[in-house]
């Protein structure tokens, strides 16, 4: 793969009015790598999208491109392509004039842009479907359309905003491996805007998880499932079960919580907390539901938890068990399905065991809306 | 019984339906349609005092259609030059003020059409206001603002840029000006609907995709826009061709338009025959120059009605 065009963030800020949409972001994306931002619905990141694509001008800071500053430079002019939330084909233009837009601004001969255009057709495998209108085609295919148009201009940047949002699970699914695919045989730099956490963790090199206008963290998908660096961080990426408490001693990379509810439990720290988490502070704890394993009855100690069932499901690859947890919220435990046989606990207090390598403390913050 | 009309009944019920029908039934055939029906028919009569009437000299005849292209009979030329000239003078200049108009309007109906915000409506009031005025009225305060010594040349005059008065009547711009204005709203309402259901972000696409604003118009918004424009010009051209209160009060004193021709020869001389054949090959010029223009620009006629 080429080592591609890079992009970067510095000290960017961006307001509307006494809101801050964007505070203080500094990014760095490698040329060449899927690069998400993750995030609720109002986070900030399509502003960060439209600040790197040139319809936004950053109130503070700087969007690099391949290391040249973009101040002042206009979208037309930028070395980027912005797949949109809803496309944005032009509907009275067939496909194939659709896809080669680009080309004709530049004055590229209409049998150059016919043949350009069944390449890319070809790619998208849609081969002979130049010469129909965007809505004569299906949802899936109208996205790939709008993406063999934005590659057509042969930008170094692709941005794509909640591209898939509109397909249905399905289709959605099936798109990720197909974007992914295709970013890697283009080797061009994606940066791509959801707030589905699935599609962030399959298809990205590096991630950007944000909040409020403000990135929490960027790291590799596994990173940020395993070792989230804020309570945002841990709750918005995947389940996760939190306890709360107070850090009560901290022993190297692990510390000792005393949780509200479920009594002392041990955990390791999360990497970007080291050091930093002091005795005395208020923690959150966080255990994904896979992490728990039901223990023999009776046992106790700093990485058992009991606590009475209140429900269970059984959901086919995994059997759920739900219980009292912390603040009114439940403690989710998945057993998964090796066809053995399960019994049912309602009403039952139960004890659950964790590794303490796989329960994660951070410092108590904000945490993802349900 | 045809199923939209069973499909119509059922909608409203049957007391409803029938008030609404009658009432449309009313309006395109009683007022529209028998009428016109009537001044065809006048056309192809003789202009006969009211006792013959009915008489054996009242036959049909082709003689007000030939009047229009040969003059009176042994006249001096070979052709009606003078009404011809005024007839197609006619077609020309309201063309040109469909033309000048939409040149005028479109800018501004796509900055309301793309601009959010309660400014927007405010602007639409301020254009909808004036035409609370009655069209003569603001005739004339155009007469003012054109005239010898109307607001213009005192302006320009005092300014010392012109020596002597400009005649923007005798040169037909306060006539232009005038039809212009009369139709303005007319143009721009048609082009805003349109463009403001047009996706602004089909207009960012153009441009992150490299487009200078020019393509973006000629590529998106005006293919787009297009059943609004045509909706426009077809209105302005058709009531520019038709305007009588603007150049009768505007126009210089050798500027005829073929609706004044028209309006002597129904109430000057009494020949209403001859004043419908006018009419008639006014309204039948239009609209075949208007299905022209339509097939020219593949236009359906379903676009007009957006």
């Amino acid at each position: 793969m080429s080592a591609g065009i890079g992009v970067d963030l510095e000290n960017l800020w961006i307001r509307f009015g006494d809101f801050v949409a964007v505070r203080d972001a500094n990014v760095h994306i490698n040329g060449g790598d899927f690069f998400s931002f993750l995030g609720p619905s109002g986070c900030g990141k399509t502003t960060i999208l439209r600040a790197v694509s040139g319809f936004l001008e950053p109130s503070e800071g700087n969007v690099l491109i391949g290391g040249k500053n973009m101040k002042g430079i206009g979208p037309n002019k930028r070395p980027t392509a912005l797949i949109f939330q809803n496309l944005a084909l032009f509907p009275l233009m067939k496909v194939w004039e659709n896809i080669t837009f680009s080309m004709e601004i530049k004055g590229a001969s209409a049998a150059e842009r016919r043949k350009r255009a069944d390449e890319l057709l070809d790619m998208i495998a849609l081969p002979g479907q130049g010469d129909k209108l965007p809505s004569e085609l299906s949802g899936g295919q109208r996205q790939r359309v709008a993406i063999a148009r934005a590659l057509c201009a042969k930008p170094d940047v692709l941005l794509l905003d909640e591209p898939l949002s509109a397909l249905d699970l399905k289709l959605r699914q099936h798109m990720r491996t197909e974007l992914r695919e295709i970013q890697q045989r283009v080797g061009i730099t994606f940066i791509y805007i959801t707030h589905d956490q699935g599609e962030a963790l399959t298809m990205s090199d590096n991630i950007a998880v944000m909040r409020a206008g403000v990135i929490d963290q960027i790291a590799d998908g596994k990173t940020i499932y395993n070792d989230p660096a804020t309570a945002f961080a841990a709750s918005f990426v995947g389940e996760n079960n939190v306890f709360r408490g107070k850090a009560k001693r901290v022993m190297g990379d692990e510390a000792l919580i005393a949780t509200n509810r479920s009594g002392e439990l041990v955990a390791r720290i999360s990497t970007a907390n080291r050091g930093k988490l002091a005795e005395g502070d208020d923690a959150m704890m966080f255990i994904r539901p896979e992490a728990f394993s039901v223990a023999p009855e009776g046992a106790s100690g700093d990485h058992f938890v009991t606590a009475r069932v209140t429900h269970e499901e059984f959901e086919g690859n995994v059997f759920n068990i739900f219980t009292e947890g912390d603040g009114g919220k439940e403690i989710k435990v998945s057993i998964p399905n090796h066809g053995q046989s399960f019994k049912d606990h309602t009403g039952q207090n139960i004890t659950l065991e964790y590794d303490t390598r796989n329960a994660v403390v951070v410092p108590a913050g904000e945490l993802a809306a349900e | 019984m045809p199923s939209f009309l069973k499909e119509f009944f059922n909608r409203n019920g049957t007391g409803m339906g029938l008030t609404i029908l009658g009432l449309v039934l009313f309006w395109t055939i009683g007022l529209i349609i028998l009428p016109q029906l009537s001044m065809l028919d006048f056309s192809f009569r003789p202009n006969l005092p009211p006792p013959e009437i009915g008489g054996p000299k009242d036959v049909y005849t082709l003689e007000n259609y030939k009047y229009l292209i040969y003059g009176p009979e042994g006249g001096s030329q070979d052709y009606n030059t003078v009404d011809l000239r005024v007839f197609f003078r006619t077609l020309v200049a309201a063309v040109c003020v469909t033309i000048f108009n939409l040149i005028l309007c479109y800018p501004i109906a796509y900055y309301l059409g793309q601009s959010k915000g309660s400014h927007i409506r405010i602007f639409a009031i301020m254009l909808i206001i004036p035409y609370w005025i009655n069209e003569i009225l603001r005739a004339f305060a155009l007469r003012i603002i054109f005239g010898e010594t109307g607001v213009l040349n005192t302006l320009f005059t005092g300014l010392g840029i012109w020596d002597t008065p400009f005649d923007f009547i005798r040169n037909d711009i306060a006539l232009y000006a005038g039809l212009g204005y009369a139709y303005i709203l007319l143009m721009i309402f048609p082009i805003y609907n349109v463009i403001e259901s047009l996706d602004r972000n089909q207009i960012e696409a153009a441009r992150d995709l490299g487009a200078p604003w020019w393509r973006i118009h000629w590529r998106v918004v005006i293919p787009y826009a297009k059943p609004g424009i045509s909706s426009g010009c077809t209105m302005v051209f058709m009531l520019s061709a038709g305007a009588l209160a603007a150049p009768q009060i505007l126009g210089g004193p050798s500027s005829l338009w073929f609706t004044q021709l028209i309006y002597q020869q129904f109430n000057d001389n009494n020949d209403w025959p001859q004043g419908a054949a006018y009419a008639v090959v006014l309204l039948v010029t239009c609209i075949l120059f208007v299905l022209a223009m339509m097939r020219l620009f593949k236009v359906n006629m379903g676009d007009i009605g957006k």
